[in-house]
């Protein structure tokens, strides 16, 4: 278990140092110069020498890369802005505030957007599979099986907006969608993001509840379950003891694939909804040309489904005791 | 080699009840592509104590049989008619809950695959456990203790470690003495071993069969083992019954099938076994033909596509009528050849082969 875990690590490591390698190599090829964006309509040469050195931009590629990436475990210092302590990613070059900083403000909310969603998608898509495979050809799972299919294909900019007119302004039932910190009041946190959660998980559930469903019936259909049922085990703990184990373990693979989708899914809602988090920060990196900002997003976002990703393999070694950690 | 007898006469159901009866049993199912006759008009009986071999080609039938017995089949696709008589309990339309009492406790059954038949997510000593504590009551701890008890009287090395470990961390046979081990955890009086020794190479089989008998030897467990292996049965069983397309082609004691065959399939699935033949030299000739469409099944005899001998048996009796086995007990089978033709044939082909 150890011994995966820091294999795994590394490997993020390495992963995330390459992606930001991307990022910054895709960054520079761009035609967009920043530095001429900061300069101005009328800009003279000497100012954009001036930027360019401020923004440390006159150096190699791979200094200015190195720069960056030993700023995250030492720290640097800039001429313009002064010490950044570790773990530093530089300054905004559009708000010049530290990109550490901002993100650290922000990400609670992506966090809070996506782990929500992530029970909401995973208790109600397993458990309307499951009923569904339960009531297979009923009443019930012909509802489960069709409301999916509208689900799967419902939009968050679209629903979103529908959602907050119906619940928020009309029924008056839910407050308007914001961010209060969890740390501040669990109870109010809880209760503005509902929607957003609800919102972005629609159309993943019902793919999760089609999944659960036809994993199940698979399951149902396979000789260890017959066994179970040969040994006299009733009909309910085939079902709830044997089977389920087996329909999730692809379920459980495919939510470690869908986390980057969510991830997305949780900037479309954080705009949709107007929430301050990580996706409000890269679109506005990305429209600003603000590498270091740019840079920042990706890198988190990345080390956030990446660690994710390992707490899915450690789930995944629970459920199927065929999967060793070592 | 142990000599394989337990009933005094095993064959001739004279005595009292037979153990287990099946009369005229039916199993179809209803898919996309229409009805299956999977078995039809099908009976057998088995005595208490004794081996029945039941043999056949893929798809002849013998598992839907016998997940038919257990009433493993899903209702809501399958038809089941006729009568399946465990001593004096009627089991064809017998309640759920009478089924659960009995499965792995009265009758118990075993799997062709043990890989694929044990579930992955459980120990071992568990999946035999919870047999034991489901119909015993027992407790964890006793249910752990049995389970022990099991796997070493089914010869499995260190059982008190091994009960712990998974099916995958077993060998094949050991997988396949697991899974008998799970099976008899209740005494049961009847054990199904749907061809046990499929899966397993040669030298695995061979042991496998040996602790079947050694078992029922030492717990009078009346088996029906399935197989498509006619060697495997001449090792095993007392009795036997050739099946094809859901219905009984040949049945008798071990020795009057193996020795005095009487159907054409039979002599067909003789004549592909290797071992039981008396040349060595002689090829093996498969049953030429295929199976035949249980979704459409050939009118008359349902072998007579692939059999050699309809013109022997003059008019068209083979292509219209099909023939019911005969005589009702004893060595019998289901052909319209005179007696003294299916003694011509088989002396005629063992002087050919000669
Ligand atoms: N649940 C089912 N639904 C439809 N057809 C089935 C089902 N189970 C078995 N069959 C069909 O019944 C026939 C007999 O199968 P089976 O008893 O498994 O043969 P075998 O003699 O090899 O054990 C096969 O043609 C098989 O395809
Ligand atoms: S009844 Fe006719 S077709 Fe069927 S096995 Fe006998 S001879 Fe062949
Ligand atoms: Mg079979």
């Amino acid at each position: 278990m150890t011994s995966f875990l820091v294999r795994r690590i590394l490997g993020a490591i390495v992963i995330l140092i390459l992606i930001s390698l991307i990022t910054f190599y895709l960054f520079y090829a761009l035609p967009r110069d920043p530095a001429r964006a900061f300069c101005g309509k009328i800009c003279r040469p000497e100012t954009l020498t001036l930027i360019r050195h401020n923004l440390g931009m006159d150096e190699p590629l791979f200094v200015q890369y190195w720069h960056w990436l030993s700023g995250i475990f030492m720290g640097r210092e800039f001429t313009q802005f002064g010490a950044c302590p570790a773990p530093c990613l530089g300054y905004s070059f559009a708000t010049q505030e530290p990109v550490f900083s901002a993100i650290v403000d922000r990400f609670p909310v992506t966090l809070s957007l996506t782990l929500g969603a992530s029970v909401v998608i995973l208790s109600f898509g397993i458990l309307t599979g499951m009923l569904a495979a339960w009531k297979v050809g009923q009443p019930l799972d012909k509802i489960a099986s069709s409301t999916s299919v509208i689900g799967a294909s419902l939009q968050i900019y679209f629903v979103g907006p529908l959602v907050v007119f119906a619940v928020v302004d009309t029924l008056g039932l839910l407050p308007r969608p914001s961010y209060v910190p969890f740390t501040e009041d669990p109870l109010t946190w809880f209760v503005h993001l509902l929607i957003p959660w609800v919102v972005l998980s629609i159309i993943f559930t019902a793919n999760y509840t089609r999944m659960t469903r036809s994993q199940m019936l698979e399951q149902l259909a396979e000789d260890y379950v017959r066994t179970a049922r040969a040994k006299g085990m009733s009909g309910r703990s085939v079902f709830f003891r044997f089977a389920w184990r087996g329909a999730m373990i692809p379920i459980i693979t495919i939510f470690g694939v869908d986390l980057a989708t969510l991830l997305g899914g949780a900037i479309i809602t954080e705009q949709t909804f107007t929430l301050h988090g990580i996706g409000e920060l890269a679109v506005r990196a990305v429209q600003n040309t603000d590498l270091p900002m740019l840079l920042g997003v990706t890198v988190v976002g990345a080390a956030a489904i990446v660690f994710l990703n390992i707490v899915v393999d450690v789930l995944y070694a629970f459920i199927d005791p065929r999967v060793r950690l070592s | 080699m142990t000599t394989v007898s337990w009933s005094s006469e095993p064959g001739t159901s004279r005595g009292p009840e037979p153990f287990l009866s099946v009369r005229d049993l039916s199993v179809r199912f209803s898919t996309e592509d229409g009805v299956v006759h999977a078995v039809d008009g099908l009976s057998f009986d088995v005595e208490k104590g004794t081996t029945l071999g039941i043999v056949g080609e893929s798809g002849s039938g013998k598992s839907v049989t016998n997940l038919t017995i257990l009433g493993l089949h899903d209702p809501a696709h399958t038809e089941v008619d006729g009568e399946i008589w465990l001593e004096d309990q009627e089991l064809v339309g017998a309640g759920a809950s009478t089924l659960e009492k009995l499965r792995g406790n009265r009758v118990a059954m075993i799997f062709q695959d043990p890989l694929t038949s044990l579930s992955p997510f459980h120990t071992i000593g568990r999946q035999i456990g919870e047999v034991y504590r489901k119909h015993k009551g027992a407790s964890k701890k006793e249910a752990r203790d049995r389970a022990i008890e099991m796997l070493e009287r089914v010869g499995i090395p260190q059982p008190a470690t091994r009960v712990d470990h998974y099916p995958h961390e077993f060998s094949g046979g050991m997988r396949q003495r697991a899974m008998i081990a799970m099976a008899l955890v209740c005494d049961p009086d009847l054990l199904i071993a749907d061809e046990p020794t499929t899966a397993l190479d040669v030298t695995v089989q061979a042991q496998i069969l040996d602790l079947l008998k050694d078992l029922q030897q030492q717990f009078g467990t009346t088996i029906i083992l399935i197989t498509h292996d006619l060697g495997v049965v001449a090792n095993t069983a007392d009795n036997v019954l050739v099946m094809y397309a859901g219905r009984a082609a040949e049945r008798g004691t071990v020795r009057e099938v193996l020795s005095k065959p009487s159907h054409p399939y039979t002599w067909g699935l003789l004549s592909s076994m290797p071992r039981l033949t008396s040349s060595v030299d002689m090829p093996l000739v498969p049953v030429r033909g295929t199976p035949p469409s249980l979704l459409n099944r050939p009118a008359g005899c349902a072998f007579h596509p692939r059999c050699d001998f309809p013109q022997l048996v003059g008019s068209d009796l083979c292509f219209t009528q099909r023939p019911d086995i005969s005589p009702e007990n004893g060595h019998g089978d289901a052909c319209y050849l005179t007696l003294q033709q299916k003694r011509d044939i088989r002396t005629g082909d063992t002087k050919e082969q000669a």
